[in-house]
């Protein structure tokens, strides 16, 4: 067991902080988008059910975005206190998008405000809906700025460094740097992709449990969701394809460790789970003759690098490749999933109910989050040793403090205590106030057409 | 101009901005916790949650903005102030999240507890009391650079009489601003019962925001007399400072014009914080950054100086939107909305 360092702890410290704070940033990205088009959908068919549902989305929503800016706003302190020798460079070069993160939230959080507090003010209801679009944007834009910091950690670029000192700065190539433009790609679909399929599976789980009268309502949000959950499965999965030749093309130590692939070879195999021997043999694994070459280059034939061209001090921690794999799974799952459902409403004899489909779908919202999870930790092991690709390791950002370890479980403990407020106040907040009464006292003229 | 002084102007105003929007809020809370204490929450509690609801995290963005922009335009100082401050800064930062998340739950999940009152109360103190710590540092003498690492010393920090005088000064102001904050809202929304209590407030915690404005003064002339002597020389901001501080107490006490006594209230902070902030340049951190060797390079300060203009064009046509809806509706602050 590697020994508890200053800078293990400050990687511990962030990693749990990033953790915890990605699932609220990603329901943050991702649910406002689909409030928004329920919202749209319900003035355009002029049923109330969508803009109920856009509604208790809503308030739901402002729960999970109070814990987003929170552990926002700690991992944004925690990258000065815990890493000031990288927030030194990253100040000099990268801080152009980090300062218009926070306008683009700035500007959100002032229209989330005003969305929140005005349902009933506005005589046409598509002022309202209005006034989700700097939403919708505000957060989209938080993630494209953000994902570029991540991104130029990655292939920074933008600046000509002469022995140890920054001499020359272009802080829009900084921004657009070569990695941004696919990760920015798979962060949004993802994010959409996951909300989607977490609203999906809170859906199906009240539909299976039947504990609610309003199940029109219930089976037009999933319907909807499940809808939404398969477009952005798609896009994923492009946006992931378009990642990976990225890799191969920019940072192909990153592709090859995620894929075990340690000899430049033409037609390269691609080589799912498995395990490793001290070694470095592969034993166990599927291999797919020459996919490898193809998901790198489209071309089965492709020469791809290996591990074997970096020297051993530049590798990433080889287990990444299970992180890969796993996220891989979970866009496949959620695919087909879907895929099955949408295919049972489409036949007029399928039932899209089943209790067995449902169950799946209930599984594909953890298991969603759970490939951001993966895919969030396979990019960030991925970039190991470093911490700005090809300038500064981890080891030499880090903290001098001692004090890190204290730090460490004082935010364990704030983190488990806002999982679990979070989940018991969301709970309280929906039980206490169901659907069909809800419906009742704001749409009474409103008569369910469908009484089963 | 140089970017460098463009640069700490802007950050500067961010933090002021923070003091003022920060302070009504903080003080809200602990005015909401002692008036429960005190049997008296049925008249105030309504008044406060009227205005923080759509605020709190406008507030927040503040903040984040300070430091934010203090990595961009000064990175040196985000790397000696990152290692000194990792406690407190953690300490403020796990505050800062129970304050901003139980303020979610409570208010848009379920009904109050007493269990969140007081935390919300407490944080609203301790908060202000730990930011201000960044503050004291600055002033040096507590920070040392042993062989390139930089170390807080803990022990000269909790023994100075300065330091403490800064903790003490940040609590009793936020409690000011916050009482006439409300006392002007209190009036705006004709609830006179409130206006009473938080009038009282206002007019009782003046007394010890112009003792500590002072106390600081004189435990800065022998911490930092660099510092001071400047100050002396800007001494007319510092009159102005207090001249506002009289008008607003004028106001208050002849229970006229509670608008223009809050912003007498705030151009008193406006003074003095800005004339505690010329008197401390060129240091960011005395002595060891000053804002010419500390700042960032000039192409990036040009794009920051750019995206603030340009964010600052998006912001402030909204900021109006919604303090046309929220503050300055006359109907929504009386609760018809």
């Amino acid at each position: 067991m590697p020994e508890l360092d200053t800078v293990l702890l400050s990687r511990m410290l962030t990693a749990m902080t990033l953790g915890f704070h990605i699932i609220f940033a990603t329901i943050g990205v991702g649910i406002p988008l689909l409030i928004s088009i329920a919202e749209f959908i319900g003035i355009k068919k002029k049923d109330p059910h969508y803009t109920l549902l856009a509604r208790r989305w809503t308030r739901g929503f402002v729960i999970t975005v109070a814990i987003g800016v929170v552990t926002g706003t700690a991992i944004g302190l925690q990258l000065s206190l815990l890493w000031p020798s990288f927030m030194q460079i990253a100040g000099n070069v990268i801080s152009l998008p980090l300062f218009m993160e926070t306008f683009a939230f700035f500007f959100e959080a002032i229209f989330l405000g005003a969305y929140l507090y005005t349902w009933d003010r506005f005589k046409k209801p598509i002022y309202h809906w209005l006034l989700s679009i700097p939403v919708v944007l505000g957060a989209g834009f938080s993630a494209v700025f953000i994902t570029s910091v991540n991104a130029f950690m990655n292939t920074p670029e933008g600046f000509t460094m002469e022995d140890g000192k920054i001499i020359s700065i272009n802080p829009i190539q900084a921004m657009l740097n070569p990695a941004t433009p696919s990760k920015v790609f798979h962060v949004l679909t993802s994010a959409y992709m996951t909300s989607a399929a977490i609203l999906a599976a809170l859906t199906a789980y009240i539909i299976i449990k039947n504990r609610h009268k309003a199940k029109a309502y219930y089976k037009k949000a999933l319907k909807f969701t499940v809808i939404m959950t398969f477009i952005f499965t798609i896009l994923t999965a492009l946006a992931g394809d378009i990642s990976a030749k990225f890799l191969a093309e920019y940072q192909p130590e990153k592709l090859a460790a995620a894929e075990w692939h340690f000899e430049t070879e033409e037609a390269a195999d691609l080589i799912l789970f498995g395990r490793l021997t001290d070694d470095n043999v592969v034993k166990n694994a599927i291999r797919i003759p020459k996919a490898l070459s193809f998901l790198a280059f489209s071309d089965f034939n492709a020469e791809v690098k290996g591990l074997e061209e970096y020297p051993d001090d530049e590798l990433p921690a080889l287990w990444v490749h299970y992180m890969f794999d796993l996220m891989v799974m979970v866009g496949m799952y959620s695919l087909v999933v879907t895929f099955i459902y949408i295919l049972c409403t489409l036949k007029r004899k399928w039932n899209p109910h089943k209790k067995w489909l449902l169950t799946l779908l209930v599984l594909n919202g953890p298991l969603a989050m759970l490939g951001i999870e993966f895919g969030w930790i396979y990019a960030e092991v991925g970039r190991q040793p470093w911490i700005l690709r090809g300038y500064m390791k981890v080891s030499e950002a880090a903290t001098t403090s001692p004090h890190v370890g204290k730090m460490f479980l004082l935010f364990l403990a704030l983190y488990i205590l806002l999982g679990v407020l979070c989940v018991i106040v969301l709970r309280k907040m929906f039980k206490n106030n169901p659907v069909d009464l809800e419906m009742k006292e704001r749409f009474p003229s409103f008569v369910e057409e469908e009484t089963e | 101009m140089n970017y460098e002084i463009i640069g700490i102007t802007v950050l500067w105003i961010f933090l002021y901005g923070y003091l003022i929007v920060a302070s009504v809020d903080f003080g809200a809370g602990f005015f909401a916790y002692y008036a429960k204490k005190t049997k008296k929450d049925h008249i105030m509690n309504k008044l406060i949650s009227r205005y923080l609801s759509p605020v709190w995290e406008i507030t927040n963005v503040f903040f984040v903005f300070f430091f934010v922009g203090l990595v961009g335009f000064f990175p040196d100082a985000a790397y000696y102030y990152g290692t000194a401050l990792l406690v407190p800064g953690s300490i403020a930062i796990i505050l800062l999240a129970i304050r901003g998340s139980f303020y979610a739950f409570e208010n848009y999940g379920s009904k109050q507890s007493d269990v969140y009152m007081f935390l919300y109360g407490a944080t609203g103190l301790l908060i202000p009391a730990s930011l201000s710590v960044a503050l004291t540092i600055s002033e040096g003498g507590f920070i040392d650079v042993v062989d390139g690492n930089v170390q807080l010393l803990v022990k000269e920090l909790f023994f100075s009489p300065y330091s403490w005088s800064v903790v003490f000064l940040a609590i009793v102001s936020v409690l000011f601003i916050s009482a006439t904050f409300l006392s002007f809202y209190a009036n705006r929304a004709g609830d006179t019962s409130a206006l009473k209590i938080v009038r009282n407030y206002a007019l009782f915690w003046s007394i010890p925001t112009i003792i500590a404005s002072l106390t600081t003064f004189i435990a800065l002339s022998r911490h930092n007399p660099r510092h001071y002597n400047n100050m002396i020389d800007l001494w007319w901001m510092f009159g102005l400072s207090v001249a506002c501080f009289m008008i607003a107490l004028l106001c208050i006490y002849f229970k006229r014009n509670y608008g223009m006594a809050f912003i007498a209230v705030m151009l008193q902070f406006f003074f003095a914080f800005f004339g505690y902030g010329k008197a401390h340049l060129p240091y960011l951190l005395d002595p060891y950054i000053t804002i010419h060797e500390g700042a960032t390079h000039e192409a990036m300060g040009l794009a920051l100086v750019i995206a603030f203009i340009a964010g600052l064009l998006l912001l402030i046509p909204s900021l109006i939107l919604i303090m046309k809806m929220f503050l300055f509706d006359a109907d929504y602050v009386k609760g018809k909305k």
